[in-house]
């Protein structure tokens, strides 16, 4: 089991525009949009780094503690 | 981990090339239909916003200059853009307006107006545009409709080019009518799948 890091990214789906910037700026490839509705992290490969959430027009996109 | 670049992250040329063409010739506006067209298709019959995500050309030159090439802000858009009534308010306008074009497009084809060999940007100041077009050479309910469709690509544009200054590169995706009509599909037919 790998170790997984302390913060991860959490999406607030109702601000989400599906615009898929995050996707591209992603350099795990964790996050994708759910059909088109939201994005979506797998909170498996997330680091946390907060490359999306930078970059994210909506700011919908903030790093938060793992499990909280 | 960052994957190979793929042949669709080049589609920034294509939203330059579009303008580039249209500066020389205004009938090339149409290909602009399928910037309008492929959306809604792959919303309706896929369900998905593959476009915005991958293939928006618009998107990737807005990310390049304002992230790559520093040319934004990168301060937060202002939250009652993406608001739900801003967003579906932008569409409704954005579409009436659309519409009014297609009818000055049907007074031209029935001979109740003249062609305007013009541009009008952010749907107010009127550009000449006459070199872009040899009077005669198609029908002129064709011309006119590139007019309008290049004049409403680039008021779009450089809507979008001033919130990419102003907040981060892709704010305009925040209320990008074609986002928010393909992303209201792709809500809609989860819903109905659903209940």
């Amino acid at each position: 089991m790998a170790v997984l890091s302390k913060r991860v990214i959490s999406v607030e789906r109702e601000n989400c525009v599906a615009c898929g910037t995050c996707i591209k700026e992603c350099p795990r490839n964790a996050v994708s949009v759910y059909k088109g509705c939201y994005a979506v992290v797998d909170l498996q490969l997330c680091v946390g780094c907060g490359k999306c959430a930078k970059m994210c027009p909506t700011g919908c996109m903030e790093t938060a503690e793992r499990g909280a | 981990m960052k994957t190979k670049k793929k042949w669709y992250d080049y589609l920034w040329i294509w939203s330059i090339l579009f303008f580039t063409l249209g500066f020389f010739n205004i009938l090339f506006a149409w290909l602009g239909m399928i910037d309008f067209l492929l959306p809604v298709f792959l919303a309706v019959f896929g369900g998905n916003k593959f476009f915005c995500n991958k293939l928006c050309g618009r998107g990737q030159l807005f990310q390049m200059l304002g992230a790559k090439y520093h040319c934004s802000r990168n301060k937060p858009t202002p939250s009652f853009i993406y608001s739900k009534w801003f967003r579906y308010g932008f569409l409704i306008f954005f579409l009436a307006m659309f519409a009014n074009m297609v009818y000055q497009t049907y007074l031209v084809a029935a001979e109740a107006a003249g062609l305007r060999e013009a541009i009008k940007l952010l749907w107010t100041f009127s550009i000449p545009f006459g070199w872009t077009y040899t009077a005669g050479s198609v029908p002129d309910w064709i011309a006119q409709y590139s007019f309008g469709f290049y004049s409403l690509m680039l008021t779009s544009l450089l809507i979008g080019l001033v919130f990419m200054v102003l907040y981060k590169p892709r704010s305009w995706c925040a209320f990008c009518p074609m986002g928010t009509m393909t992303q209201g599909i792709c809500k809609l037919r989860q819903k109905i799948k659903n209940d």
